[in-house]
């Protein structure tokens, strides 16, 4: 239980101080990287809750795919540091007045939060013993049929991302010579070769 | 301990290791060897002449797009686990689920495909 709750201090200090530094760092490029070392700690976070399945998605979906996608849009967008922080003192008064709205509406959202009655014990699908179940096992008892409208709009949104993302960024460049291989495959010897009769003597 | 815990034991300590590795190796070359910082020791080195520009240019967009469609597969394919695990139990109704699913997806590849998305020129 002490190694328990020590490593639960430890993965919770590291998240918690990456997370300062994603938004302090100087170089986007670092605070994509304290971004990942945050999405480490949490995987470390939902194991020691018993999520696996949860802990093993975070590693490979967040830091494999998204924060790859982080950086290729930090990469792309070339952020000169310097440049951005030039109307950093002329602008703060409005941007603390933002912030403070912000601020404002979230606590007053928080603050009239109240969970509607039944909805812990009423409604949610009952918890079956890990020590029988696996956490994948449980998960995919309930997803596929009990949650399945859920389910087929998580495919949805996904279809809709992929055209989405091939509608925006696909630029067809003209003039590029590209390999057709049915054209190759098909082509005969009668197209290729041509033989010339020639006579003897008089040249081509 | 929780059963599932001790499973995960030996990955603690394969981090404790590999972080202790990383600190012993860092700070023993700070101890151990002589430093005597000069400013053409401690600056890029390419190839005998001075560095061109900074190491971070712009991307072409079309990195983005193949990133993108990596992350959909990804989850596409994080989807079929609990799927794959728990299929004897959700039956008939589970499997058809997960197949209009993967039907969903299949039209976005062949609209990819044909667009031409995946090819590089």
């Amino acid at each position: 239980m002490v190694i328990q709750a020590l490593v639960f201090y430890l993965f919770a200090a590291v998240v918690v101080a990456s997370a300062v530094m994603v938004i302090s760092a100087r170089n986007p490029v670092h605070s994509v990287l304290f971004l990942i070392l945050a999405f480490f700690n949490a995987a470390g976070l939902f194991l020691l809750m018993g999520a696996e399945f949860l802990a093993m998605i975070l590693v490979v979906v967040y830091v494999g795919a998204v924060a790859v996608l982080f950086l290729f849009v930090v990469m792309m967008l070339d952020v000169n540091v310097a440049q951005l922080r030039q109307g950093f003192l002329q602008y703060l008064p409005i941007g603390a007045l933002v912030g403070l709205i912000l601020l404002v509406e979230l606590v007053m959202v928080l603050g009239a939060w109240v969970l509607a009655p039944g909805t812990v014990e009423g409604s949610g699908m009952p918890i079956p013993d890990p020590s029988q179940v696996t956490n994948t096992e449980a998960l995919g008892r309930v997803i596929y049929d009990h949650y399945i409208y859920l389910f087929q709009a998580a495919g949805l949104i996904l279809l809709i991302a992929m055209i989405g993302a091939i509608v925006l960024t696909l630029r067809q460049r003209e003039g590029v010579r590209r390999q057709s291989i049915s054209k190759q495959v098909a082509r005969q010897r009668a197209e290729g070769v041509e033989l010339k009769d020639v006579p003897s003597g008089g040249g081509v | 301990m929780n059963p599932l815990l001790v499973e995960y034991l030996p990955i603690l300590i394969f981090i404790g290791i590999a972080l202790g590795l990383g600190l012993v190796m860092v700070i023993g070359s700070y101890v151990v060897a002589r430093q005597r910082p000069d400013s053409e020791k401690v600056s890029a080195y390419e190839c005998g002449f001075e560095a061109f520009d900074d190491a971070r240019s712009r991307f072409d967009v079309r990195f983005y797009l193949v990133a993108i469609l990596f992350i959909i597969f990804d989850l596409e394919v994080a989807f079929l686990f609990p799927w794959a695990v728990s299929l004897g139990e959700i039956g008939m109704f589970g499997f058809w689920s997960m197949m209009v699913f993967l039907g969903l997806l299949t039209v976005g590849f062949i609209y990819e495909w044909k667009k031409g998305a995946l090819e590089w020129e």
